[in-house]
């Protein structure tokens, strides 16, 4: 069940993101849970702190407490911030100092709609065209798709950990961090 | 409310000035616009744990602030360009408690003896404002000693051989170099340069109860989860420890009030969006190159050079893709550095008279390679080929980088002002930065440029670029008229040192002009830009200010306002 996107806005963001990233021998960012991660970003208010800055100092994968998953409360501009960013300024004054500004929600309803409802379904150098004339909107969802691919797992995308492995790269390493051999050896 | 002193900045100019100031009995009252992820002020010796190994919140997330919606900048290459041609992040520095000490890698290099009098050793240069400072590096000698032990600096005062004298040795060995650096420093050593260990404000043995650094590598960009970075962090608890001084999180500095020829306090607008003024017999002011010719113009201050000669390190970065991996993601960002592009040779002198100046210098050469591979995936298109170039991650786990952070020549036309319209989210005009390089530093650049691709011959790379920024028209790196920003992070000199009020804002110990208790304490007051760093330098200014600000009985002769 997503948390903010429609089930169809879901399927139609699932089918966009495998032809960004796509799986081969190892997973792409569908398996990775890049839905999940950009759901989780457009519904992040939905939640109390909201999922923007995940917790310190350690996560618990190197050792240290699972520190990242309690997030992080939000200051009274941050919290301005970051609902001008994702729900936009929404015709309130004291979030349009600088003018109009439209959010991640309005952007995604509109790009994942333009994509079409019938994106899942049809083939993939169609998907392909599509995403292509899309434009700035794919610049947007291949810069999350990256974030959920790559970034901590508590953001809800790099399940498991499994685009860090798929790269060999060893993620948030504190407490442990590397010893001086490690650092200078080859 | 009333204080002594109330500092407006919490980065490393205004936590070195409130530690000389509580020390000298001062009370200190520090305002920071940014959160505190740092300190505790009701225990300052308990450090937060809000820090972490985690590329999303810190580098895709804006979490050291400022963002750019709500505190945004603008930029323009020059009037042609309109109002602006950028609004968003430009030159930002964090906006937190802590400061830029927060996210920078801690490389923490002295100006050599030269940096100080550049108009009387090398004379001026046509169309740039070449001056020399107020003051000579052997009166800031002891200021940039006591800095290096204050915040704590690893590295080996013998092995630069162009460094300036010192007067004793670093507080903490170096730490491990980075296997990339071990190639890079060997290399440069091989074709006559001299890298060493960069100086680094990032503990390499416990020091000042704070942990040795573990080379997670979230180093550059990141706030040290186990604070084994000490800048301002040690000096921002000794100063809450004494119990003299306050800090004010969220607390944005509107207008300085004054009367007459001083200032008696601050006006902030507080976390809830209340406005109160803090009553103060002298202000310091520590906003950062950028935030404090802001705050003096919103304050009414006048003088015909304020925000003027703004000056930032025009970096080239020469970038080698080597066919093993570096694994740049441990260790301290940058290792080792070498200053030999900051010496004005035979071939400099050369390449200088050819393009028609006087001479030219570039800056010091970080070693270096990309950490984070967020940011390495954006780079790369999207599609098929994705998943087999971040295997093969020729833009990161092969990549290593010469940065050299080129000396900006001070010209009046580049300047910090008030944008006619862009506001931020408390309503007050935002600073606009008009800004484009000095042909000295274009000339610079390309004759430097070649040692740092010649290293990466020497090295093996199978591929090189050399990139710039700003970007320049019709070179790899231009994106349109939006890359002539310039990225560094080091801003320097719109409210210039110097002993003449006519042609300088503040006096050689940051002292404004026309304001007598309020002093310039961050690099604002640079007069030169080095071809060097400037946190180590802002430092050393700061406790030297604030020394003389505590010495002085005339600037407790303010009045406070009740």
């Amino acid at each position: 069940m997503p948390q903010w996107l429609t089930d169809g806005e879901y399927r139609t963001l699932s089918a966009a993101c495998a032809r960004l990233i796509p799986a081969d021998d190892t997973p792409g960012a569908v398996e990775a849970g890049a839905a999940e991660y950009i759901d989780g970003l457009l519904g992040a208010f939905t939640v109390d702190p909201p999922r923007i800055w995940a917790g310190g100092p350690t996560s618990g994968r190197h050792g240290g407490a699972a520190g990242f998953g309690r997030f992080l409360e939000l200051g009274r501009l941050e919290d301005l911030a970051w609902r001008m960013r994702i729900e936009g300024s929404d015709g309130r004054p004291e979030r349009e100092f600088n003018g109009p500004v439209t959010g991640w929600q309005e952007r995604y309803r509109r790009g994942l709609a333009a994509l079409g409802s019938d994106f899942p379904e049809v083939d993939g150098a169609e998907q392909d065209e599509r995403l292509r004339s899309a434009g700035d909107f794919t610049d947007l969802l291949y810069e999350h798709c990256c974030e959920a691919m790559y970034g901590a797992p508590e953001y809800g995308g790099n399940r498991h950990g499994m685009g860090w492995d798929a790269i060999g790269y060893a993620g948030d390493v504190q407490p442990r961090g590397w010893t001086d051999t490690e650092v200078s050896s080859p | 409310m009333t204080a002594d002193a109330v500092v407006v900045g919490s980065g490393p100019g205004g936590a070195a000035a409130a530690e000389v100031l509580v020390r000298a009995g001062w009370t200190v009252t520090i305002v920071e616009k940014g959160r505190n992820h740092l300190v505790d002020p009701a225990q300052p010796e308990h450090l937060l744990e809000h820090f972490s190994n985690d590329e999303v919140k810190f580098f895709h997330r804006h979490f050291l602030g400022p963002d750019p919606l709500t505190e945004p900048r603008t930029f323009r290459a020059g009037p042609a360009d309109g109002d602006h041609s950028l609004v968003g992040e430009v030159n930002s520095i964090p906006s937190t408690v802590g400061g830029g000490g927060v996210h920078a890698d801690g490389k923490v290099p002295r100006f050599r003896e030269e940096d100080f009098s550049l108009r009387s050793a090398f004379g001026p240069v046509e169309g740039a404002s070449v001056e020399d400072w107020p003051l000579s590096y052997d009166e800031l000698e002891p200021y940039y000693a006591e800095a290096e032990r204050l915040i704590g600096v690893a590295g080996d005062g013998s092995a630069n051989p162009f460094a300036a004298w010192r007067s004793g040795p670093y507080p903490m060995p170096p730490g491990a170099p980075m296997y990339g650096a071990t190639l890079s420093a060997r290399a440069a050593s091989r074709l006559g340069l001299h890298p060493y260990a960069a100086p680094t404000a990032a503990n390499s043995i416990p020091y000042d109860g704070r942990p040795a650094c573990n080379n997670c590598g979230f180093c550059a960009f990141f706030g040290c989860p186990i604070h084994a970075k000490g800048d301002p962090v040690a000096m921002l608890q000794r100063a809450l420890a004494s119990g003299r001084a306050e800090l004010l999180a969220e607390t944005f500095a509107a207008r300085i009030v004054t009367r007459g020829r001083r200032a008696t306090g601050v006006e902030v607008v507080a976390a809830d969006g209340t406005t109160r003024v803090i009553g103060a017999r002298a202000v310091v002011v520590a906003g950062g190159a950028v935030e404090t010719p802001r705050l003096l113009m919103l304050s009414g201050f006048d003088h015909p050079e304020l925000g003027r000669n703004l000056m930032v390190h025009f970096q080239t970065i020469a970038f080698g893709v080597m066919d093993h991996d570096l694994h740049a993601e441990r260790g301290r960002a940058v290792t080792h550095v070498h200053d030999d592009a900051v010496v004005v040779d035979e071939a400099a002198r050369q390449a200088a008279r050819q393009a028609g100046l006087p001479w030219v210098r570039g800056g010091l050469v970080e070693h270096g390679g990309p950490a984070l591979p967020v940011a390495e995936a954006k780079r790369y298109p999207w599609g098929p080929k994705h998943k087999s170039l971040m295997e093969a991650s020729p833009m990161r786990k092969r990549l290593w980088a010469f940065t050299m952070q080129g000396e900006d020549l001070a010209q009046p036309t580049n300047r910090v002002d008030l944008d006619p319209s862009v506001r931020d989210a408390r309503g007050f005009p935002v600073a606009r930065l008009t800004y484009a390089p000095h042909r000295h530093e274009l000339v610079a650049s390309d004759h430097h440029r070649r040692a740092l691709v010649e290293m990466f011959a020497e090295m093996g790379a199978v591929g090189v670029g050399v990139v710039t920024t700003p970007a320049v028209p019709g070179e790899l790196g231009w994106e349109g008229p939006s890359s002539a920003a310039p990225s560094s992070h080091h801003v320097m000199g719109t409210t210039r040192m110097g002993t003449d009020p006519r042609t300088s804002v503040v006096d050689a110990f940051g002292r404004l002009h026309g304001l007598d208790n309020v002093v310039v304490v961050d690099s604002s007051v640079f007069v030169t830009s080095a071809g060097y760093g400037p946190t180590l330098t802002l430092v050393a200014l700061a406790l030297r200010a604030a020394s003389a600000l505590a010495g002085s009985s005339d600037a407790l002769q303010g009045g406070a306002v009740e």
